[in-house]
């Protein structure tokens, strides 16, 4: 749909796709953490969450940003349903399809957690969507880990 | 010229007001420091200020070409460093603008000649002479960026709509770290590809680095007519990026000048797009 209004109106998106590596990139320098090691975090996790509830694996954001002086860990994971996944018992690994999901609840579960990261400086810290809202209207300058270089002593 | 001049007449020296030590950054090489050190060097210069701009790329210098003072310099920030001149020797006065100076690069030094405390006391005498003190970064994260960061107690990264150049500012954000409250300059940005949705958006780099945006300039076929000739396009308010690196140092003196933008007429598909992109996961 959305490639089809994009042709329709002759949008080539090269943009969405720098973007979208981009946050892949990032997310990576971050965590210092290759590319696959991170789909094999964000599959782990839904692999958990989908324990208790169901999600749509389509819809789901794994990004990182930093905040003062750490960096945290953001995952959107929407909920389809709370029951719990016919079926799935906590023990099952494999979550099923989503066959045909309900109107989609318009909750989403938004995990945030400090990586442990051997990268000296980072503390732990946690945030939510709403928190990160907040910070972005304030437009705060984000934090960073354990700086470099000192700086002279400011007047 | 001698920019000493009016510190010597002090009876009271501890009186003396600092200056703002300002580096100009961004990791990548080739987005628009030197152009920017200059420019905004000049448009400080304009509103009156005492600004000394130094090169502190040392080995590959082009402060003194930009600003058309390549035929001026005698000395370099080594030949101070070293103590070989006085500072006053040293600085260039600029041709257009009376209270602007350019401490100049050595060309045939390496970058590991430069002692990093010598540099950091150099910075702070400077700032006793003047209003701003802005110094451009060579590329890279290395000895040369920590010699050109060591003095300063601000920063503006410069960072390009691309995806290396703004993972390049974000790595600096983070060696930065908090102390230098980095603000944020896009350079080289070109409305009319964003609005084709062919380059990132101001607001797309933006909710990533999360920085102070200072301001926007776009690319602008200007500035290379104006860096041949040396005379920095800030000189001309009637030319649109000229006028924009003014606002840019109006904000930086303090004053409340309007957000910056280009003008990007976003046109009803770009919403229609916005919408239904901005829908997806
Ligand atoms: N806004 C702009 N519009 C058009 N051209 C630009 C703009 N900004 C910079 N340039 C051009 O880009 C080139 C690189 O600019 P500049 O030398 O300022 O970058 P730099 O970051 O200092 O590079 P280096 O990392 O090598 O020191 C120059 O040719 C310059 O004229
Ligand atoms: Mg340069």
């Amino acid at each position: 749909m959305i490639d089809f209004v994009k042709r329709l109106f002759g949008q080539s998106g090269s943009s969405a796709t720098a973007k979208e590596r981009l946050r892949l990139v990032l997310l990576s320098d971050h965590l210092s953490l290759a590319p696959e090691l991170i789909d094999q975090m964000k599959h782990d996790l839904v692999e958990v969450i989908s324990r208790y509830v169901q999600v749509d694996k389509s819809k789901i954001e794994v990004g990182v940003e930093r905040q003062d002086a750490s960096v945290a860990l953001m995952a959107n994971i929407p909920i389809v349903s709370v029951h719990r996944p016919s079926g799935g018992t906590p023990t099952d690994t494999a979550s099923p399809p989503i066959a045909s999901p309900p109107a989609p609840s318009t909750a989403s579960a938004s995990v945030a957690a400090a990586p442990n990261v051997s990268s000296p400086g980072l503390d732990r810290a946690a945030g939510t969507q709403a928190q990160r809202r907040k910070r972005r209207r304030k437009g705060a300058a984000p934090g960073a880990p354990a700086p470099a270089v000192t700086p002279a002593h400011a007047t | 010229m001698q920019p000493l001049e009016h510190i010597d007449d002090v009876a009271e020296p501890a009186a003396v007001k600092l200056g703002r030590a300002i580096v100009v950054t961004s990791g990548k090489g080739g987005v628009g420091k030197t152009t920017t050190t200059a420019n905004l060097g000049t448009a400080l210069a304009q509103r009156g200020a005492r600004v000394a701009v130094i090169d502190a790329d040392v080995g590959l210098r082009n402060l003194d070409i930009v600003m058309g003072l390549e035929s001026r310099v005698r000395h370099h920030v080594l030949d101070v460093l070293e103590e070989k001149v006085s500072l006053d020797e040293a600085l260039v006065p600029d041709k257009n603008s009376a209270t602007l100076f350019l401490l100049a690069a050595a060309q045939e030094r390496e970058k590991d000649d430069v002692d990093t405390e010598k540099m950091r006391a150099l910075v702070a005498r400077l700032r006793e002479q003047f209003d701003y003190v802005l110094i451009d970064s060579p590329a890279g994260i290395e000895r040369g960026f920590q010699n050109a960061v060591v003095g300063a107690q601000e920063a503006i990264v410069v960072c390009t709509p691309e995806v290396s150049a703004v993972r390049d500012v974000d790595r600096v954000v983070g060696l930065l770290g908090n102390q230098f409250h980095p603000q944020l300059i896009i350079n080289r940005l070109r409305p009319q590809l964003v609005r084709k949705g062919k380059m990132l958006s101001v607001e797309d780099v933006n909710a990533i680095l999360r920085l102070p945006l200072l301001g926007v300039i776009a690319d602008e076929p200007e500035i290379v007519v104006t860096t041949n000739r040396g005379t920095p396009l800030a000189l001309d308010g009637t030319n649109k990026t000229g006028a924009a690196y003014q606002a840019i140092a109006a904000r930086i003196a303090g004053e409340d000048v309007p957000a910056p933008t280009v003008e990007i007429r976003e046109s009803f598909a770009d919403r229609l797009s916005a919408f239904f992109g901005g829908r997806r996961s």
